[in-house]
């Protein structure tokens, strides 16, 4: 029993590690990246090519003034950004990165849990972590953050929708909501290969999740400044980025989970497969962001209501049509 | 798992509490919200994985987050204190306690029973899904037809009257009209 819970806790702590240093440096990969897309040079100077700088952005986010706005309400403002992260952090017991290992003469799974409502799971993350752009964006009691909540919660609200139903997708062909059965169920042929419009609407969904560009309008500069965020400096500011850089992790890991199949590949030992696809899944992340110019607001709502709702649905029923026809499900 | 069951529970009330006590909305909203989640790993610990994941994601993801909405659009100016009397009328307190002390007695006296016993896939999404398809069919297809009746109803309460369609039925109304007799109605 002793032993298990050590077991357990000793794998969490080391996903919850190696998801807060990939954090770390997603943040300067983008930095470096978009500087390559724009033909600057990025940041270069903090120990060699610059990967000391995640460390330095920290130190420097910690040591800072830590201030509350006067009219703040104080309890909320302070909770928002907690919310925001844990629950960024929390799909993370569900999300398998390998098949079982011996280490050490048993058997580890490389994974925190393997429930059978998975996917679910991070579903319901992703929809508690609307509660920290709406409660930042109004306790910060400024116009700015308030709009930006305001869009940015209808945004995600939104989104969430089309992001169920590319996900219900694969969990019917599939036939399980555990990510390691949908693991296990790719082991001859991806779901990108049967299910590409799933992905697609998975792809701009999730970009709209994460409020990443071409999506990015809670946080649109010339209009509201910097959105539901405004008003957080020093380590709270650098929680809600964690949040966000998390989230886009989280996307790659899920769509190399659902679409990619998952740490399944042939030569290189699984974990790696694994992080190589996430890895060009944040790439690609990024790619966008330096390409597409931003939305308006009134497209993206119709682009998520109009498009991807209706895509997402005519999807799912082919997909039931074309599997009782098969007679692979029921 | 008892020892569990207890913060949780201890939980679950404390945030009832702080619905009723807290004099700001939105920290009653976040209690409630503290209430769902403690309720949530209550299902959890009655190996109910499926319903737990559901109370997150369908009450706190999407009814209290439209409780919040309100109260921000209602109350953006921070903080109005609510108007309703913070404690009960006498009168009304002794049937609330009454009722609330017969319940205690039911479940106290109840507690002798033994629970039923329930196979290894209990609470699976596969035994729910057969459930509510098999067994309670006509209960969940009628959900749906009420649920669908709440949607049409939003949406024509959502929708904006035509500017001016020369309408068949309504021929002696002129344009705009139509309009401007809904604003004065909501008001």
């Amino acid at each position: 029993m002793l032993t298990t819970i050590l077991v357990d806790a000793i794998r969490s702590a080391v996903i919850l590690g190696g998801v807060l240093t990939a954090f770390a440096y997603v943040t300067l990969l983008e930095r470096r990246l978009l500087a390559r897309f724009q033909l600057r040079i990025g940041p270069n100077r903090v120990g060699p090519l610059g990967l000391l700088q995640p460390l330095a952005d920290g130190i420097k986010l910690i040591f800072k003034e830590s201030f509350i706005p006067a009219q703040a309400d104080r309890l909320v403002y302070v909770v928002a950004p907690i919310i925001t992260v844990v629950a960024a952090l929390f799909v993370y017991a569900v999300i398998p990165i390998g098949p079982p290992v011996r280490l050490f003469g048993r058997e580890v799974p490389l994974y925190v849990a393997d429930v059978n409502v998975g996917i679910l799971l991070v579903l319901a993350a992703s929809s508690i972590g609307v509660y920290g752009i709406i409660l930042s964006g109004w306790a910060s009691d400024s116009k700015y953050s308030l709009l930006g909540a305001l869009r940015s919660s209808a945004q995600v609200i939104s989104y969430e929708l089309a992001l169920g139903l590319a996900v219900l997708a694969v969990v019917m062909m599939a036939n399980s909501l555990s990510l390691v059965d949908i693991v296990r169920a790719q082991a001859h042929g991806w779901f990108i290969t049967t299910q590409p419009v799933a992905f697609l609407v998975f792809l701009v969904a999730g970009l709209a999740e994460t409020n990443r560009a071409p999506f990015d309008l809670p946080e649109a500069e010339q209009e509201l400044i910097g959105g539901y965020q405004t008003e957080y400096g020093g380590f709270t500011f650098a929680m809600f980025y964690l949040g966000e850089y998390v989230g886009v992790i989280t996307m790659g890991a899920l769509s190399a989970t659902l679409f990619f199949g998952g740490w399944q590949g042939p030569g290189l030992p699984p974990v790696l497969w694994f992080l190589v696809k996430v890895f060009a899944m944040v790439f690609l992340f990024i790619w966008i962001r330096a390409t597409l110019p931003r939305l308006r607001y009134d497209q993206l709502m119709g682009l998520g209501w109009k498009v991807l709702v209706p895509v997402g649905l005519i999807n799912l029923a082919v997909t039931a049509v074309v599997l009782v026809w098969r007679g692979g499900a029921v | 798992m008892a020892v569990l069951f207890g913060g949780v529970a201890c939980l679950a009330l404390a945030g009832g509490v702080g619905v009723i006590a807290s004099r700001r909305p939105v920290h009653s909203v976040l209690a409630l919200l503290l209430v769902l989640g403690s309720l949530a790993v209550d299902y959890l610990l009655l190996d109910a994985q499926f319903i737990a994941v559901l109370q997150l994601i369908i009450y706190a993801g999407a009814i209290v987050v439209l409780f919040v909405f309100v109260i921000m659009l209602l109350h953006a100016r921070s903080g109005e204190v609510a108007r309703v009397p913070a404690v009960l009328p006498p009168a009304a307190a002794i049937p609330v306690c009454a009722v609330f002390g017969l319940m205690l007695l039911v479940v106290l006296t109840g507690a002798a029973i033994a629970p039923a016993a329930v196979g290894p896939a209990f609470g699976t999404v596969q035994e729910v899904g057969r459930a509510l398809f098999s067994r309670f069919l006509l209960p969940f297809e009628a959900a749906s037809i009420v649920l669908l009746i709440g949607m049409i109803g939003a949406v024509v309460l959502g929708k904006r009257l035509p500017p001016s369609p020369p309408d068949a039925g309504r021929p002696a109304e002129g344009p705009g009209e139509g309009r401007s007799k809904r604003r004065v109605e909501l008001r």
